[in-house]
């Protein structure tokens, strides 16, 4: 089974996000900011990681670069999830490393095309 | 809604559009007419369905068939089709029309849009291999008003989430406050207009591909019959349709055949791809699009 890792500083939006990734058969873990989530990853790298960008203690970007600058032999797929909603922000995530960009608010329609356009799921 | 009255639009609609209207579908009735209602002035919609007994104002009845023909749709909708599009029918006419050098395509229900955006958006990608040619989209809908929304090129941060990968919307859009706005050199590349399915098809000329995707399902049999028979008519020897994932020619007319080993895609009878078994320009399709 295929993992993905949920970073976000919102409960509920973990929550939403959980349910509609694991109906599309991924087992998930959960961080509230970029550090627990850079932790996570160091522990255990997950296929995908849904990112939120603003967070307490790490942002996602800095999450991103981080994660992207250490390398390794497995590099997750990378989907930004949140609110910055402006060309700017979407250009800088994905020169930064993301795969996909999904603006808030989503549905699992959206999240599902993401994660087939990009491979994780057929 | 009282019988009486579904059986009005019932009729109005499979004669003004072909539509067929089931009765499980009467509670769209309510909700898309109320506001056709109130656009006119009548204080109820029953009061609406009186005055079409009388002498309808044609606009009323425009109206009320636009608001009744349904508009589903998403960019890259289901996406295999446009990546079999990319990767069995591009290949294909690329080798088919070296002398040609042209590419005529029909969207037979374009809706707001997204399907022959998506399609001009992949043609775009791929015009460094196809040098000095010339590609055509007539993108063709029944209702005024969505046709103008797609000249328009507008959607809203939601539309532009369902099947568009981020790389295209960066490339080919401009953000206008809560809103993205498709680019010019997109939008020069469809040629929009107000066609009927049941009307003669010969005005719009001959393609090389036709979509036809999600249509059919709302019309009867017999409709299907006519339809896809005269589109094959409009289609050149070697060209191809596409159909929508519920839809197939079978058992319903022998204008076309499904297309070997490529779900959704139809040729004509005798056409080259049933000859060679479907094998050329039949490539990868698996690849993801953008």
């Amino acid at each position: 089974m295929k993992a993905c890792l949920i970073v976000d500083d919102s409960r509920v939006v973990r929550k939403v996000a959980r349910r509609i990734v694991e109906e599309l058969g991924f087992e998930c873990a959960e961080a509230e900011d970029g550090q627990q989530a850079f932790d996570a990853c160091q522990a255990s790298m997950p296929d995908a990681v849904l990112l939120d960008w603003n967070m307490p203690v790490m942002s996602g970007i800095e999450f991103l670069e981080k994660l992207r600058a250490v390398g390794g032999p497995k590099q997750p797929k990378v989907i930004f999830c949140t609110t910055e909603n402006d060309m700017p922000h979407i250009q800088r995530a994905m020169q930064a490393g993301a795969d996909e960009y999904v603006m808030k608010p989503f549905d699992s329609e959206i999240i599902k095309t993401k994660f087939s356009q990009i491979g994780l799921i057929e | 809604m009282r019988i009486t009255d579904f059986d009005l639009y019932r009729d109005l609609l499979k004669e003004r559009s072909g539509l067929v209207l089931g009765q499980d579908k009467s509670y769209l009735l309510d909700s898309r007419l109320s506001p056709i209602a109130r656009k006119w002035g009548y204080p109820t919609l029953d009061a609406m369905t009186d005055a079409l007994r009388g002498v309808p104002d044609k606009d009323l009845v425009n109206d009320i068939v636009e608001a009744m023909t349904t508009n589903e749709t998403s960019f890259f909708r289901d996406n295999k089709p446009f990546e079999m599009f990319k990767d069995v029918v591009l290949k294909y006419m690329k080798e088919g029309r070296t002398t040609r050098k042209e590419l005529r395509i029909w969207c037979a229900a374009a809706s707001s849009g997204q399907e022959p955006y998506s399609i001009a958006m992949i043609l775009k990608e791929a015009a460094a291999q196809f040098p000095g040619w010339r590609f055509t989209i007539k993108a063709t809908d029944i209702s005024d008003q969505i046709l103008n929304q797609a000249r328009e090129g507008v959607y809203s941060q939601f539309e532009v989430q369902r099947g568009l990968p981020i790389q295209f919307l960066m490339k080919y859009f401009t953000q206008d406050e809560e809103k993205w706005r498709i680019s010019n050199d997109i939008k020069a590349m469809v040629n929009y207009g107000n066609f009927n399915l049941l009307n003669d098809m010969a005005t719009l000329g001959r393609f090389d591909v036709i979509f036809c995707r999600n249509v059919l399902i709302y019309f009867d049999e017999k409709t299907k019959a006519s339809i896809l028979e005269r589109m094959g008519k409009q289609l050149e020897s070697d060209g191809i349709l596409f159909l929508g994932g519920a839809e197939t020619v079978l058992g319903i007319t022998d204008a076309f055949k499904p297309f070997p080993g490529q779900r959704g895609l139809y040729a004509q009878p005798g056409s080259v791809h049933l000859a060679q078994g479907g094998a050329r320009g039949a490539g990868n399709t698996q690849q993801a699009l953008a």
